[in-house]
């Protein structure tokens, strides 16, 4: 728990001596407490004052890096429960699990489409994060084979699955430079893999096969023996257990039980029956708690869903998705077909292109940036005038789109027609419905714009 | 406990105590059904869904299936998912659906859609009239969402029903007196439905419970939006909703119903087949995992109803929450 400007106060010296640029202790302590200070501008802070500010300024959940030649994925450092007690942080990493008894042709396979599979969204491209390959042969040379394989055709982060640890250890003689994320020391492997992970400097997961107190005692060793980047697998796998026992491990994290200040690791396809529930348990884990997810199916409808679901629940609270200004279509509109404008907030575009989809009459749709406010919010602040939507109707050269030179204004803001009709003479503005689910009954009421 | 294990570093491992939360809070348990129809129990809980190592979840989240009387607004994908010639007719569709497992059949009267056929009492009594003769579930019934048509169709409803705790909804911010006031002379629930705003939900509860509907014959929609479609607000708001109640707000501690079928089955997504990136996956799958997304994530949120669309997606939902009840 972050201390308050109070209790920072009664550890300092009280002198008010100023040496650290403020006023009095009590205004230090007040930045101390917002983070916005450091303790060492004390010159005559008590060592108790620094241990305990040392012990609160750390971050509950440590962030792990695996890292490649060109890639860093960092996960973990996450500080909440609940997404809007501040934000989620760190996107759990989905990485897609290889086995070295497959055919070479078949790994090869796999890795290309997993490692070229991209999706575009609001503007931003999406891809999944790496392999897992895992030593299904029981054999180390095989399994460094296959490992060398893949880390030829793909630069992406990989996570090593052995029991054995000369597997392992032969495995990460192939990686070169990378730091793959090693999985997993057990009570039984312990030892050797925490010796592996420091001479490898590699993230290690501790796996449980019994429970959060085999968890918390293998997370102490390994930590005791100088493994600083740890990921914890607490061994449930079914979708009553994994919820539970991930909830007591992050709220665990939250409230600074060391041994469990890590991220946690999951792999939905082991507690599945199919792939359909597979693909509802990483949902699961993607809002509850995971911070990297191993999948065993792979399809480019399973990666779509996945990735939107996980930019859904780590968007920011406080700054809603935004989508680039510009004139997006609906179907595939003509120089007849009716232009619509709206602002950047995604869920503002959302509304209105979901209604406009469901007319079944293609459309244009032109995004002003408002910087991510709402229709009513972004006029209200001054970011959504006729200045700005004319400037933007002749930078998108909305023009050229259309025939008819009519511009739908969001009924809300019909209070912008005389001065955007001044601002474009040339246009003739309209008033659409206040609310998006008006939008298929307007456009039926003025058909003869479009059609004539 | 830790004889078994060789240290070759002393080390001090910290017992795992796992820490509850002592909530104060109950979701008011509301009853739909009944008088011959079968009854299902919604809400109840004392924990945050499905954390029963602290706390009670007596009920597991209920699985609704909607059925339209005029189908026509739900994509071809959909509808051929359960058969033209059940969807065609309320009934059929309804009884096909209970024997798919749904707990409550949502019959949502789009054929009264001003701007759709424009039907009337009359049309939205048959239909009614057909589902509840076809099966014996508990039942909803949706109005087009306008204001006056959904006053104008839904009372005769209520009166329809008499005694049978159907739920009626939408009682909106600036409309829910007239249907409130149905609900209370004919023993229904009334669903209070915002737009995703925590202070309008808790607000609108009040209204409605003071002109008379008990809080126990309340249900509220926050609203969502599909995956992709702001369904994270609606994830935080169900959350703080929760929260809220289980913290001892007597407001928001009704349960929660959404709608993750229909809203998803509106989406590109789920609509068409052709013509959209092939990073987004063959159609059928992709459709069909969407509205299971969407389900998950607002039921482990804290939705108590869910309604659903697709046969399959009822099939794997109902699954997943019976194992989420560690059944």
């Amino acid at each position: 728990m972050a201390l308050t400007g109070i209790q920072i106060y009664k550890l300092l010296p009280k002198t008010n001596c100023k040496e650290c640029g403020y006023p009095t202790c009590m205004a230090f302590a007040m930045k101390l407490a917002a983070g916005q200070e450091d303790l060492s501008k004390c010159p005559y802070a008590s060592d108790e004052a620094k241990e305990k500010l040392s012990a609160a300024a750390k971050p509950p959940m440590r962030a792990v890096t695996i890292v490649t030649n060109d890639h860093q994925l960092t996960t973990g450092a996450e500080l909440v429960m609940y997404r809007h007690q501040k934000k989620f942080f760190n996107p759990a990493p989905l990485m897609v699990r290889v086995k070295d008894t497959a055919s070479a042709d078949d790994l090869n396979e796999t890795v290309e489409e997993v490692g070229n599979y991209s999706v575009d969204r609001v503007g931003m491209t999406f891809t999944l994060d790496g392999f897992a390959v895992q030593n299904d042969s029981g054999d180390a040379s095989t399994f460094a084979s296959c490992v060398e394989s893949v880390k030829s055709k793909t630069d992406m982060p990989l996570t090593l699955i052995a029991t054995d640890p000369n597997s392992m250890s032969a495995a990460l003689e192939k990686v070169g430079d990378s730091r793959p994320l090693i999985y997993a020391a057990t009570k039984d492997n312990i030892d050797q893999m925490g010796q592996l992970a420091k001479k490898y400097s590699c993230p290690m997961v501790v796996k449980s096969s019994d429970g959060l107190d085999e968890l918390a005692e293998l997370s102490e060793k390994a930590s005791g023996a100088g493994v600083e980047d740890i990921i914890l697998d607490p061994g449930d796998r079914d979708l009553h257990n994994s919820l539970v026992s991930f909830t007591q491990v992050r709220r665990l994290a939250l409230r600074k039980f060391e041994p469990f200040g890590y991220p946690i690791i999951s792999f939905p396809g082991e507690g599945a029956s199919s792939v359909e529930e597979e693909v509802n348990l990483a949902a699961q884990h993607i809002a509850k708690y995971a911070n990297v997810i191993v999948m065993d199916s792979f399809s480019p409808a399973i990666a779509y869903n996945l990735l939107t679901l996980r930019l859904n629940v780590y968007t920011d609270p406080q700054a809603p998705i935004q989508l680039q200004s510009g004139i997006y279509q609906v179907g595939s509109p003509d120089e007849k077909s009716p232009l619509c404008i709206t602002t950047n907030y995604a869920l503002s575009y959302f509304a209105i292109s979901g209604e406009v989809e469901a007319t079944g009459r293609p459309s244009w749709i032109l995004v002003v940036d408002t910087e991510g406010l709402s229709v009513l919010t972004a006029w209200s602040a001054g970011k959504f005038d006729a200045d700005g939507i004319a400037a933007h109707i002749k930078q998108f050269d909305a023009a050229d789109k259309v025939n008819h030179n009519s511009l739908i204004l969001p009924g809300g803001v019909a209070i912008l027609k005389g001065e955007t009709e001044e601002n474009l003479p040339d246009w003739k503005i309209l008033v659409g419905p206040r609310e998006a689910p008006g939008i298929g009954g307007y456009f039926r009421q003025n058909a003869q714009i479009w059609e004539g | 406990m830790l004889d078994s294990i060789k240290f070759k570093l002393e080390v001090v491992v910290p017992e795992v105590e796992i820490p509850k939360e002592k909530w104060t809070g109950r979701v008011r348990e509301v009853k739909i059904g009944g008088k011959g129809r079968k009854e299902v129990v919604v809400g109840g809980a004392t924990a945050m869904p499905f954390l029963d190592f602290e706390g009670e979840i007596p009920n597991p989240p209920r699985v609704a299936v909607e059925v339209r009387d005029d189908p026509s607004g739900f994509p071809p994908g959909l509808l051929s998912s359960w058969g033209d010639d059940v969807v065609n007719d309320v009934g059929s569709w309804a009884k096909k659906a209970a024997e798919l497992g749904a707990e409550i059949i949502t019959l949502r009267l789009t054929s009264a859609h001003p701007e759709g056929q424009n039907t009337g009492v009359e049309e939205a009594k048959s239909a009614v009239d057909k589902v509840l003769s076809a099966v014996d579930l508990p039942l909803m019934v949706i109005g087009p969402e306008i204001a006056d048509k959904d006053n104008e169709i839904l009372v005769p409803i209520a009166d329809l029903a008499e005694g049978q705790r159907i739920v009626l909804g939408n009682c909106v911010e600036n409309n829910y007196k007239t249907i409130a006031a149905a609900c209370i002379a004919a023993n229904h629930i009334a669903i209070a439905k915002t737009p995703l705003d925590i202070n309008l939900a808790k607000q609108l509860n009040v209204q409605v419970s003071d002109i008379g509907v008990p809080l126990e014959s309340i249900l509220m929609d926050a609203d969502m939006g599909a995956l992709g479609y702001g369904i994270e607000y609606a994830i935080s708001i169900d959350e703080r909703l929760k929260l809220a109640a289980l913290m001892g707000d007597s407001v928001t501690a009704v349960p929660i119903i959404n709608h993750p079928g229909p809203e998803t089955w509106r989406q590109k997504e789920a609509k068409v087949s052709e013509g959209v990136p092939e990073s987004w996956g063959g159609y059928d799958e992709r459709a069909l995992y969407w509205e299971e997304l969407s389900a998950t994530s607002i039921i482990h949120s804290g939705a108590d109803v869910v309604t659903l669309c697709h046969p399959k997606a009822v099939e794997y939902i109902k699954s997943m929450i019976a194992k989420l009840m560690g059944q």
